[in-house]
């Protein structure tokens, strides 16, 4: 969770190695024991799709506008399943059904700008379940459609995770979309995650000031009618980031230590990691 | 389709028209034919029979009409200098033509495509800066310099190649490579920027997400979509393949179109004008109804009739 470049995406774009041959990564991400980070292509080629999935956030632009639906998801089945033909078709259809579109067999001859967003969405997680991933990354999965479709789209999200066992990380900047559907949320700032908790512990007991910042901004459903507190100040460029802590221009409890080094994360209680030196 | 089939035409008909009754008149009111062909010092009674013979002493609007009452029958008049059919005369020219606009035509696929391809998805590499330096050059340098520049080296200094004429069979590839070059470098711009448009789509990096080998992200997800935009140019090449070597076909003396019409052109041989203006304008126009084809069969959001229910 964090705010709009803040770096959500970057982290796991840069994961998978979907930065292009320019950017530079650095640290590690280990997929047991593997380190990701400066695998080979055809290794991370083995990793996407098939251990960990992603969605975007423009489910429509991320369909390939010249070919069909079907063709589309039988090529995911073709290079993880290794179906083909009339096997492919069937599975095809058969996710098709899982992510609840009707007349599938009808839908799988049709092309991504003749369905709707929310629809286009299904079919980038039936998509994504072809590789029967262990993990999977929804990056805004819901940001580019309305309300009510957004609603369905995460309600589908958690039946397949609940079904499948798959692991799901979602990306937002919705704390309300993040608070219903993940057990665990890492607080980004800055290209940094600042706060690592589960979720009942970030709400209720935050302890990062940048996090407690966001839960004060947030109007309450009852209660009194009260002034919203705001952080002050803006984020930083990523060009020209302090020193110190990045939060530390607008942090209320800054001392001088805060602005010699980045605070590295530390474990302020059992479960819950503070990137902080005052928390 | 075959009510959007029917329209194209006519339109495509409607163009024709319009170009052949543009050309009509400029060229009557632009000087005067008798005088071109018999000089300006011909005896007064030899010009008012040519006139005379010609139509040309009636009113424009009565040779204007009796034009395209004749064209519509398939006769599009005679040539002025020597008698014969002028739709006759151009067509003898037309293999001549196309025996060098047609390989300059594959050599600017050959080349300029896969340039333009390579030089994007090796962007900003030393490859990519050389091929778009060498393209800028391509079709910034005119066509008559570059044909000069290699009658130059491998006619004069190397002497491999004859520098005009039709009469050996080397004498084509002078005029092939110099057309196909400045044709190639357009086409490889144009390409390089339709393809760095289409990587930089959400889809693309979507089919990656999918754990899809790059080169089948480029192949099947870049490419098709990348042609689209390219298939606007290559359309109009094809358009150029009848009448798009005036310039070089005169340099290298070469016996085909655009010789004819420049040497017609200046003579005021107005029915060969005519004639060569109206193949022009037919296969500039076909050229475009086979692109807008071409554009439904690449891009499905185009098609039309198709099932639009969301």
């Amino acid at each position: 969770m964090g705010e709009s470049g803040c770096g959500k995406s970057v982290t796991w774009l840069a994961a998978l190695g979907l930065l292009g041959s320019r950017a530079r990564i650095g640290g590690e991400v280990r997929l047991e024991g593997r380190d990701l980070v400066g695998a080979p292509v055809a290794e991370l080629e083995r990793v996407r799709g098939r251990r960990i999935a992603m969605i975007f956030q423009d489910p429509s632009s991320s369909l390939n506008p010249v070919h069909r639906i079907g063709r589309q998801l039988g090529e995911a089945l073709r290079l993880h399943r290794g179906l083909d033909g009339t096997a492919a078709e069937a599975e095809a259809r058969r996710l098709l059904d899982r992510v609840h579109i009707a007349d599938a067999q009808r839908r799988l001859g049709d092309y991504p700008h003749e369905l709707s967003g929310g629809m286009n969405q299904r079919v980038m997680i039936a998509m994504a379940l072809a590789g029967q991933p262990d993990l999977l990354v929804a990056d805004e999965p819901t940001t580019a459609l309305d309300a009510t479709v957004q609603a369905q789209i995460l309600e589908l999200l958690g039946e397949i995770r609940r079904d499948s066992g798959m692991a799901l990380v979602l990306i937002s900047h919705d704390l309300g979309v993040v608070a219903e559907n993940t057990d665990r949320v890492c607080v980004m700032y800055a290209g940094r995650v600042v706060e690592d908790a589960p979720i009942d512990t970030v709400f209720e007991a935050p302890a990062h000031p940048y996090t407690r910042g966001l839960l004060a901004a947030l109007p309450e459903l009852d209660g009194p009618r009260r002034v919203l507190t705001p952080i002050a100040g803006v984020v930083p460029d990523p060009w020209n980031l302090p020193t110190g802590c990045s939060f530390a221009p607008r942090c209320d409890r800054r001392i001088e230590a805060c602005e010699s080094a980045p605070p590295m994360p530390t474990e302020k209680a059992a479960d819950h990691r503070v990137a902080c030196i005052r928390a | 389709m075959l009510r959007y089939l029917a329209g194209r035409l006519l339109r495509a008909v409607l163009t024709i028209f319009l170009v052949v009754t543009f050309a009509f008149f400029v060229l009557h009111l632009s000087g005067d034919p008798a005088m071109m062909i018999l000089s300006a010092d011909a005896p007064p009674e030899s010009i008012k029979a040519f006139r005379e013979a010609w139509g040309l002493d009636r009113p424009l609007w009565v040779q204007y009409a009796a034009y395209i009452v004749h064209a519509l029958q398939g006769d599009l008049g005679n040539s002025m200098r020597d008698g014969r059919p002028a739709m006759q005369l151009v067509l003898e020219r037309v293999p001549a033509t196309l025996a060098i606009t047609v390989p300059a035509f594959a050599l600017k696929l050959l080349i300029g495509i896969p340039a333009g391809i390579y030089a994007a998805l090796h962007r900003n590499s030393l490859a990519d800066r050389l091929t778009m330096m060498v393209s800028v050059a391509g079709f910034t340098v005119p066509s008559f310099v570059l044909a000069l520049v290699l009658v130059l080296v491998f006619s004069v200094q190397l002497g491999w190649l004859p520098s005009a004429g039709s009469d050996q069979s080397t004498s084509a590839i002078l005029p092939i490579v110099t057309l196909g070059v400045a044709g190639a470098a357009i086409l490889a711009r144009f390409t390089r920027s339709a393809m760095l448009e289409v990587l930089g789509q959400p889809y693309i990096r979507a089919a990656s997400a999918k754990g899809l080998q790059w080169r089948k992200v480029v192949v099947e997800h870049a490419l098709p979509n990348a042609a689209i935009p390219t298939t606007t140019i290559v359309g109009f090449m094809v358009g150029t393949l009848i009448a798009g070597a005036v310039v070089v076909e005169s340099v290298f003396a070469w016996p085909g179109i655009g010789r004819l019409l420049v040497s017609a052109v200046s003579n005021r041989d107005l029915a060969v004008v005519q004639a060569i203006l109206l193949l022009v304008a037919a296969t500039m126009v076909t050229a475009n109804i086979v692109v807008d084809i071409a554009y439904g069969w690449l891009d499905p959001r185009l098609r039309r009739g198709g099932k639009s229910d969301r």
